[in-house]
């Protein structure tokens, strides 16, 4: 085709902004946020590893609207009930996960199944990505995660015929990761994408965020990232990959089938059955705001959902 | 040590003392949020502390008269109005900051939520009790109603405790241990009040007779 229109969420090549202007302004402004959220990481930075050069090739369209949230709220308001339930506790108990050595396995449906050390992953050609985040509790935020496509990832494996789904675990750990001692959830944290979703282009996985490699609090060393769907579909410190045949069991449908389904697409129309899902508020904000269909990815993954009714499949 | 503690909650400074440090929550949390240290979510975080705390003066309250007979420090039952109101200021700033700060007066969307979600409506359920046991909570009031319908009234408390535990423990998500750990007080508490434990001392047990003034 002659012409080439991107959608809502492409960077055009002027909006790309150089790295080391980043960097610059980063050290002007974040850099001390930047140093303060890191100092909480307990493996060893490499120098390689510590920043990522790479370009951005996403963003919301509206920058005014979509402003990126302060690394600082990013650090230290999260749910990762492995390290406790309070937004609080992963900032402080992620301290003790171990994100060396770490092993990610590929198997299940696939010709060529995949055991992989993260510092061998972490050579894969990375970009920057500015996508909003909305939880299924009412906030959101607008991080730059540093990732690659998982369907990169996917390809590689070489999916076979009867794949058709994707399921994700979460590191077992009980020991450093104590939340996993509370029957607050069923232990090792599940996901799971159809592998038509997993492989659309939007689907990351993150190795960093705000230019710097992920900090624990956030699923070091590798997470999924989904933003069309509500945040905990973005499983976090990864561990395992498995193409299947049939729709895999995920943690939160387990818990509460009736509130958490296995698509969990941002829907304002759609309630949780104890609150609204029309409105948020961006983290940082005073007031709510509108939340929007697929988290205003739409354009994008609408096409995923047709002929399904997203109300019998939330 | 009981005679002790007896004088030292019968004096004069007694109670603005536990006035003073019923405030503490409050000047705490407002501290936090000047200096921006209340979190990423200022708002939400300031409408949890204010109901956590909330269920605490109330249990508190509910603790005084069987910490009481228990201990046989009479003189804890002067505390019990002021700390029951304390719960009562707690729940209304509670409210204040969903309504004012949380839905920034959405009314129509807060009367929605009212209906339409069960947590909100115990929570408002547990919240009108309290407000009618804080309107009737002056001496004045006790005499227009006669100790009788008083006290059958002011029973309404374990209902707005275990309302407010309820709420608590339908809006966190998943099955979490704190919202329980209040639960199974109040439940205990009430409890207590149903069967009290016979104590062998006849000198505690005489404390158990109602006075007109505990009321």
């Amino acid at each position: 085709m002659l012409f080439k229109f991107p959608t809502a969420s492409q960077a055009r090549e002027d909006e790309v902004t150089p790295h080391g202007l980043y960097l610059s302004r980063r050290a002007l402004i974040g850099g001390g946020a930047a140093a303060l959220a890191l100092g909480g990481t307990a493996f060893p930075l490499d120098a390689r590893a510590a920043t990522f050069q790479v370009p951005t090739t996403r963003k919301p369209a509206d920058a005014a609207l979509d402003t990126v949230t302060p690394i600082k709220s990013a650090t230290t308001y999260n749910n990762f009930y492995e390290f406790g339930t309070g937004k609080a506790d992963p900032a402080d108990g992620a301290k003790a996960l171990r994100t060396r050595p770490w092993e990610i396995t590929i198997d299940g449906e696939v010709a060529k199944p995949l055991t992989i050390g993260i510092d061998d992953l972490l050579k894969v050609s990375m970009e920057e990505r500015i996508y909003r985040l909305r939880c299924v509790e009412g906030w959101s935020m607008v991080i730059p995660w540093i990732g690659f496509p998982l369907a990169e990832l996917l390809k590689r494996v070489e999916p076979t015929g009867n794949a058709k789904f994707v399921a994700f675990q979460t590191l077992m750990d009980p020991e450093r990761m104590y939340g996993q001692k509370s029957w607050v959830l069923e232990w090792p944290y599940t996901e799971g994408l159809r592998l038509d979703e997993a492989m659309h282009p939007l689907a990351l996985m993150a190795v960093g965020m705000y230019g710097e490699i992920l900090p624990n609090q956030n699923g070091a060393p590798i997470r999924l990232v989904v933003p069309w769907k509500y945040g905990f579909k973005s499983i976090k410190s990864v561990v395992k990959i498995t193409l299947t045949k049939t729709q895999p069991p995920t943690a939160w449908n387990r818990s509460q089938p009736r509130e958490y389904g296995f698509y969990s697409n941002v829907n304002p129309e759609v309630d949780h059955p104890r609150w609204s899902q029309a409105t948020e508020r961006r983290v940082g904000d005073f007031s709510r705001r509108k939340t929007l269909p697929f988290n205003g990815y739409g354009d994008e993954v609408a096409s995923l959902y047709t002929g399904m009714d997203l109300r019998v499949n939330y | 040590m009981r005679a002790t503690l007896n004088a030292l909650l019968l004096s004069r400074w007694a109670k603005p003392v536990v006035f003073a440090l019923a405030l503490v929550p409050l000047v705490w949390t407002v501290w936090l949020a000047w200096t921006g240290e209340l979190g990423a979510e200022p708002i939400l975080e300031s409408v949890k502390q204010s109901g956590l705390w909330a269920l605490r003066f109330l249990l508190i309250a509910l603790a005084l008269t069987p910490l009481r007979v228990f201990t046989g420090v009479a003189a804890l039952a002067r505390f019990r109005r002021m700390l029951g109101l304390f719960a009562f200021f707690y729940a209304s700033v509670h409210l204040l900051t969903y309504v004012g700060l949380d839905q920034f007066f959405d009314w129509h969307a807060i009367g929605t939520e009212i209906l339409k979600r069960p947590y909100i409506t115990i929570g408002m359920g547990a919240f009108v009790i309290l407000t009618a046991l804080a309107a009737t909570s002056t001496d004045g009031m006790v005499k227009r109603l006669g100790g009788k319908r008083w006290r059958a009234l002011h029973r309404g408390v374990f209902l707005a405790g275990l309302g407010g535990c309820l709420h608590f423990l339908m809006l966190v998500k998943g099955w979490q241990t704190a919202p329980l750990v209040y639960g199974a007080l109040c439940a205990g508490l009430l409890a207590l009040r149903r069967w009290p434990l016979r104590l062998p001392n006849p000198r505690t047990v005489r404390t158990l007779a109602p006075k007109p003034q505990d009321g």
